[in-house]
């Protein structure tokens, strides 16, 4: 019984790293209804900037607020350089800058940074809270921080004017253009929101993970696998599904089949959500007009 | 209104520039000459080729430097004069890690540039890919950059010799210690499942033998895992109080101060792999990884120990110099540099009958070698009937600032 | 919305109805060439070739499936990965010759792509691609489970033996398995070619293009998705079978980012074209070397670089442009014929 408590514990734990990048790519798919593959290298850049800056002798929390400054001017130059010159082109060659844009920066970095692993510095305290076994302090936080920025995001998304603009551009870029809405900037906008959420999950995963360039590669699919899981269109269901991804495979993974089946493991759930529930667990089906 | 084509010959002339454009490229392909064949392929009075795959792009691009920091070597080996007037053309390709990639490569290397030897060809997939086309085709498959134990297998094939202490002998070493030290403990296992866990694994097993059944809980990674947190609580749990870290670097850390922060304290044995204290142990808490137990055959270039040997301070110098970009404390820049200098010394010891036979018959034929960056007492050692270089590996245990060597 | 752009690919090929034999001299010349051009060849040069014509094969399968039909795949490596190694295994365990395993490993393929298009079919762009994209990287991890290890071999993989020339002809092992798959490649491509041009064809890219539509004039949706699912993964299998008899060699790594591979070589080859796998499979063998030949400190950066600056040069792929430019020229001639 004792383990299990564990296993569900590191389960929210992980849960909590695939739901702050999952979070990013929510980000970006209501921003822009694509699916941003180089969302994890992005935040990889993001939090090794922040390490050269605390590297440099910069408190943590200033060189947090300045990488995600710079990681969200980053997003919109990536925006306006690279992704809009190829906006009128077919979908599949959006999908491969992408992927440029991942290759490239995963061997940028670490070509500068070269490839053995940093340690990561946590603003949460060593010590574990109530001096409990099962998640330490960072870890708690990780969760507390996604909670934080899941509910700044819907509500900017749900309430406010710039919010809704910006689901208005992706949904129907055509009616919000004669509608006065700079459909051009909202995007640059969402990638430069986007950008900076996949900062914050990044700078939040790397204590745990310990930053090297290749840090994300694994966490990214399991984070799509949990956006997927909850919902695409909907930031609560991103989280959601990454605490479930976390805890389900965990527990499938020590008790029923064994930790050499993990990744099919998500895909299974994956795939098992989306043949009943398409839209995800709390996504909104979508109907098209005919 | 007559158009110019019709629209059969309209379709005519795209599929004739079609197919003229396939047939350009195919041309581009077939037109680079052959080369021409000499008596001894690769060496002549002037120069010997030497080929490598290295993974400089993919997943395993990490261990790229180690082709980078041979390069540097064999620059300052060519402006000292080369080897008995001959200068190393080393010809150093990528594979992506992927087996595919590496036979493409190793057989432009071998058919194409006609290389006399390929070295330090990195992994044991590609390396398994390349295997029985290099002993078929007689080219020495020199110093095989993993420690995987089939290398050194003179009967079967004896073109290929490995470098790297086996998997399993260093798995032997931690068996036959736990054995004498800890004999009725209960072992906790976590591999990295590819071949490098699953050898590691064997070699406890074989070396516990009727005592396997030490081992309560083996658990596997995979490199895409975002953390092993899950597998260090099912190890936890399993009351286990030795534990054996089979892992790479990040997660070998991560493993350290899992345990650590759990409050569990086995006798832990660490991979040499991940024995790094600026890679691995700085990471991980250096307080939090005292006693954990390892074997080394390198000098670790961030322990504080070797601050003012003079071979370390030389290869410090070299890297200054030959390979300024690289990072001092990546230890996969000092392994190649050792590889490199026991490739040197078995071109020496060819002097000028380099033939592809007289490597492998030198390469099997190194007596006592032991250049500076060798842990005291640790020398190389190859006869024909003995393909591995390392045969013993010492214990060390770190003691919270440096590893000391284990006394027996 | 997506599917906009694919469909303008759409009218560059289904533009003449008729005539389609003009083409065939100029491609049995191009064969022609193919089975001449080796005995000029050295061994190395030859095996590249094969790769090349293999891979198109995949291209093709995959092309077939995400171009035409518009149903996105990342995850092909699998059913590469699935031809490859039923090859290796019917020859290693079963000593079964290599020219018999193709056909089955075609077969077992093509059952393994019904069984996805099925599932497949609930599933709508972004959400294909995601789920394939995971079964891609599952593939790796299925194959070390341990429990299939007798038969795959773990992670050593399975070696084979590449077979020598049939009849006593004079031919080396890398010749006539060059010969082998070349026959095969355009015996599949011929097939594939009356499949696409006919009404077949243009079902496929109706449903692309509206499937609402398509279905309302009766085209039977799901039966044609699932099928093209099923022969875009035979192709793709039988590649992966060729390929794996000219590397002798199948291992779980091999099979890691074949997959967005794949997907750089059809977009860069052209998409909903036939030719456009050729020059995929052409870009995706040669380009990689190129890029290590500029830097060998970052290769991968400059492969990303090359890659987004050929989408931006040529957002639709060499055939598409090739094909725009054709397009462009036969305009341009009739508007100064004038009326």
């Amino acid at each position: 019984m004792d383990e299990f408590i564990h296993q569900v514990f590191s389960g929210l734990a992980t849960g909590g790293v695939y739901a702050s990048l999952a979070l990013a790519l929510v980000m970006i798919y209501q921003a822009t209804h694509h699916i941003n593959f180089a969302q994890g290298e992005m935040a990889m850049t993001s939090c090794y900037l922040c390490w050269a800056l605390i590297d440099a002798g910069l408190p943590y929390w200033v060189a947090f607020l300045i990488t995600l400054v710079v990681s969200f001017a980053l997003g919109v130059g990536i925006q306006r350089f690279v992704i809009q010159p190829v906006e009128k082109a077919p979908i599949l060659s959006v999908v491969i800058v992408f992927i440029g844009v991942l290759v490239i920066m995963n061997s940028v970095v670490g070509w500068i940074f070269g490839y053995t692993i940093k340690s990561f510095p946590s603003p949460f305290p060593e010590q574990p809270l109530f001096g409990n076994r099962y998640l330490s302090s960072h870890e708690l936080g990780v969760i507390a921080v996604t909670f934080m920025v899941v509910g700044g995001l819907f509500a900017f998304l749900r309430f406010t004017p710039l919010g809704l603009a910006m689901r208005a551009a992706a949904t129907n870029p055509v009616s919000s253009h004669l509608v006065g809405i700079r459909v051009n900037s909202m995007l640059a906008l969402g990638w430069g929101l986007a950008a900076a959420i996949g900062g914050i999950a990044g700078m939040m995963i790397a204590p745990i993970v310990f930053l090297d360039p290749n840090m994300m590669v694994g966490v990214l699919l399991y984070a799509s696998a949990a956006a997927l899981l909850g919902g695409i269109d909907n930031p609560f269901g991103a989280v959601l599904g990454g605490f479930i991804l976390g805890i389900l495979e965990n527990v499938i993974g020590a008790f029923i089949i064994g930790t050499e089946l993990k990744l099919t493991v998500a895909l299974g759930i994956m795939v098992i959500t989306l043949l009943v529930k398409p839209s995800g667990l709390l996504g909104k089906p979508v109907v098209t007009r005919v | 209104m007559r158009h110019s084509l019709t629209v059969s010959q309209n379709r005519f002339v795209r599929s004739a520039l079609t197919t003229v454009l396939a047939c350009s490229a195919f041309c581009l392909t077939a037109c680079s000459k052959p080369k021409e064949t000499k008596y001894d392929p690769g060496v002549t009075d002037t120069e010997i080729k030497i080929g490598q795959t290295m993974p400089y792009s993919g997943p395993a691009s990490a261990y790229g430097t180690i082709g980078r920091s041979q390069a540097a070597y064999f620059k300052r080996l060519n402006e000292a004069g080369g080897i008995n007037g001959r200068k190393i053309n080393f010809i150093s390709v990528d594979d992506a890690y992927s087996p595919p990639k590496a036979v493409e490569q190793v057989r432009k290397l071998v058919e194409e540039d006609q290389v006399l030897l390929v070295f330090q060809p990195l992994g044991t997939p590609s390396n398994t890919a390349i295997q029985k086309y290099l002993n078929t085709k007689k080219v020495p498959q020199l110093f095989v950059s993993t420690g995987a134990t089939k290398w050194g297998d003179p009967t079967n094939y004896p073109w290929t010799i490995g470098f790297n202490p086996s998997y399993q002998l260093e798995a032997k070493t931690y068996a036959e210690h736990l054995l004498k030290k800890h004999p009725s403990s209960k072992c906790a296992v976590l591999y990295q499942n590819d071949d490098f866990g699953k050898d590691y694994l064997k070699g406890l097993k074989d070396t516990l033998g009727a005592k396997a059944s030490m081992i309560v809980k083996e658990v596997s990674y995979e490199v895409t895992d975002a953390t092993i947190d899950s597998q260090m609580a099912t190890l936890q749990a399993s009351g286990a109080d030795v534990f054996f870290n089979i892992a790479t670097p990040k997660f070998a850390a991560q493993a350290i101060r899992k345990a650590f922060d759990s409050g569990w304290k086995p006798v832990q044995y660490l991979s040499n792999v991940s024995a790094s204290i600026g890679a691995v142990i700085a990471p991980a808490g250096m307080d939090k990884s005292v006693g954990v137990i390892t074997t080394a055959y390198l000098k670790d270039p961030t322990d504080k120990q070797w601050d003012n040997d003079p071979a370390m301070k030389e290869y410090l110098a070299f890297l200054g110099k030959y390979y300024p970009e690289a990072k001092p404390i990546d230890g996969a820049n000092l392994y190649g540099y050792v590889a490199a200098q026991t490739l040197e010394q078995v071109l020496r010891q060819c002097g000028d009958d380099l033939t592809r036979a007289n490597v492998m018959k030198q390469a099997a034929s190194l007596k006592d070698f032991a250049p500076g960056l060798l842990q005291p007492g640790i020398k190389i050692n190859t006869s024909p009937s003995d393909f591995y270089l390392f045969d013993t590996l010492t214990l060390a245990k770190f003691n919270g600032t440096t590893y000391e060597p284990l006394a027996d | 919305m997506q599917n906009h752009s694919l469909s303008m690919i759409g009218n560059f090929i289904n533009k003449s109805p008729g005539a389609r034999w003009g083409s065939t001299p100029v491609a049995a010349l191009g064969v022609g060439f193919l089975v001449v051009i080796p005995f000029a060849l050295s061994d190395y040069q030859i095996f590249q070739m094969t790769l090349i014509v293999a891979n198109s094969i995949a291209l093709l399968g995959l092309n077939m499936l995400t171009g035409y039909n518009g149903q996105i795949s990342l995850g092909h490596g699998a059913f590469y990965a699935a031809g490859a190694y039923t090859t290796a295994i019917l020859m290693d365990k079963f000593g079964i010759p290599y020219w018999l395993t193709i056909p089955v490993s075609g077969a077992v393929s093509y059952g393994l792509g019904l069984a996805f298009g099925y599932p497949a079919l609930r599933l709508e762009g972004l959400y294909l691609a995601l789920v394939t994209f995971a079964m891609g990287i599952c593939v790796p991890q299925v194959l070390k489970y341990k429990h299939f290890e007798a038969w795959t071999g773990g992670v050593q993989g399975i070696t084979l033996m590449k077979p020598d020339a049939p009849f006593g002809l004079p031919l080396s092992p890398d010749h006539w398995l060059f010969v082998f798959t070349l026959a095969i490649m355009v015996s599949l491509f011929v097939a594939a070619k009356n499949l696409l041009s006919g009404h077949t064809g243009k079902a496929l890219v109706a449903i692309r293009d509206n499937p609402i539509a398509a279905s309302a004039m009766g085209i039977d949706t799901p039966r044609y998705k699932t099928t093209t699912f099923g022969i875009s993964a035979m192709y793709t299998g039988i590649a992966g079978s060729l390929c794996s008899l000219a590397i002798q060699f199948v291992a779980p790594d091999s099979f890691q980012a074949l997959s967005i591979g794949f997907l750089v070589g059809i977009v860069v080859g052209g998409l909903a074209s036939i030719s456009g796998a050729i020059y995929g499979s052409i870009f995706i063998q040669f380009v990689p070397h190129l890029a290590e030949n500029i830097s060998k400190a970052a290769p991968s950066a400059i492969f990303g670089l090359l890659l987004i600056a050929f989408v931006y040069t040529l957002p639709y792929g060499i055939a598409g442009s090739i094909k725009k430019l054709q397009w462009q020229y036969q305009v341009r001639r009739s508007a100064a014929k004038g009326p």
